[in-house]
């Protein structure tokens, strides 16, 4: 199959195989630059309003925070793990994954990661966030003064990112890793 | 339409839903797992109709409140206003933008709506054992899968704001019971299309059926 070529079900049409070129490298590359930017999103506020003197700006967590206290603990848990938890051990568990098999190893527990990867991947949902971080400038921006944080900026870049690295990892290179390695080992 | 010879389930072979790897359980064993990532394995999902339903169910009762109930309070100097979801997005029609406000109502309202519809539909449809327009309806599948999660786009918003807007008494948001309801909605549906096995669409289409 040629390089950025795929394979389709031919019942039902959905892609079955996809030959990403240098898939592992460009993963690794792209992982590392979005967990900086996924670092800076969350250090840094997202939003602040400025009516008359008295202003306000909240990070990400803060926000999260701010809900749990005005008794909305359910809303608070569900951001908290779709724009904050998901993806950030979404990140950690690639870094994990990638650093070792850039320098040819496989770490250990593969096979665990993956799957916890495949289970969580739904629920990170950082571009919705992103979304809705434009739509709440809309709402906000008749009534106030806006101060974008770094954070937006972090937010959009990390989205875009994301995007990227969601179509250059192909799962089945970090499986092929782990036949080479259980067949050299005689398992 | 008819089958290009028999299935692979037909012969005994199984693909790991995780990592894709083609195996055969030995006939008859209960807890196959996957011999590479130790996945358990099956030739359709467990249960997969009634979990689908009860999870629906679950939705369209949860449904109610979420669009009857209020979803943000917002207080300023001058006014003060309760908005559902769908009074939130005639109000940013109005009184903001109606690009967002279109955003906003499919996000909100379309999408968990046409999720809630499409499911049922196909969950009749395969209850009927229907081989009715099976590349159309795989398609719905698809796209129900892929725009479940934009449901969320509310909920963040409701964050955000309610977080942000505290400035002492000129102004303050508070997020409603319905977002509770709405968020409820839109993870149930999201798990009720990961149950739904949609090679159970396709079973009617052959005579054979040696697995299970």
């Amino acid at each position: 199959m040629p390089p950025g070529g795929s394979a389709c079900c031919c019942c039902c049409g959905a892609t079955l195989y996809r030959n990403l070129p240098d898939s592992l490298n460009r993963s690794l590359a792209l992982t590392v630059a979005a967990a900086v930017l996924f670092l800076v999103a969350n250090a840094f506020p997202v939003l602040g309003i400025n009516l008359q003197g008295n202003g306000n700006a909240v990070t990400l967590l803060q926000a999260v925070q701010e809900l749990w206290r005005q008794d909305m603990p359910l809303v608070s848990t569900l951001t908290f793990v779709t724009a904050i938890l998901v993806p950030g051990l979404e990140l950690v568990m690639m870094l994990y994954l990638l650093l070792p098999l850039y320098r040819g190893h496989v770490p250990p527990g593969t096979s665990l990661i993956m799957r916890l990867l495949h289970a969580i991947k739904p629920w990170g949902m950082v571009e919705v966030f992103m979304l809705g971080i434009l739509v709440s400038l809309v709402k906000l921006v008749q009534d106030f003064r806006i101060i974008p944080g770094v954070a937006l900026w972090s937010f959009g870049g990390l989205t875009l990112l994301l995007a990227a690295l969601a179509s250059s990892f192909n799962q089945r290179d970090v499986w092929a890793h782990l036949d080479l390695k259980q067949r050299r080992s005689g398992v | 339409m008819e089958w290009p010879g028999r299935s692979a389930a037909a012969q005994g072979f199984c693909s790991c839903h995780v990592c894709g790897l083609v195996s055969r359980p030995q006939p008859g064993e209960t807890a196959a797992r996957c011999p590479r990532c130790w996945t358990k394995l099956y030739f359709r999902r467990p249960d997969s109709l009634r979990r689908c339903w009860a999870l629906l169910l679950a939705s369209y009762i949860l449904y109610i409140p979420a669009n009857l109930m209020v979803m943000m309070e917002t207080g300023t100097l001058i006014s003060y206003r309760k908005d559902t979801i769908l009074s939130g997005v005639i109000h940013l029609w109005h009184n903001g933008n109606p690009g967002i406000a279109t955003i906003v109502f499919i996000a909100s309202i379309l999408v968990p709506l046409f999720k809630l519809v499409v499911l049922t539909l196909l969950l009749l449809s395969v209850r009927r054992g229907s081989t009715w327009g099976i590349k159309h309806r795989i398609k719905l599948y698809r796209i129900v899968e892929l725009v479940g999660r934009w449901s969320m786009l509310d909920i963040f918003v409701v964050t955000l704001l309610a977080a942000l807007v505290q400035i002492q008494s000129f102004a303050t948001v508070r997020a409603g019971a319905g977002a509770i309801a709405f968020g409820a909605v839109v993870v149930l549906t999201m798990f009720a299309a990961m149950e739904f096995d949609p090679r159970l669409m396709w079973d009617p289409l052959r005579k054979e059926r040696t697995y299970e």
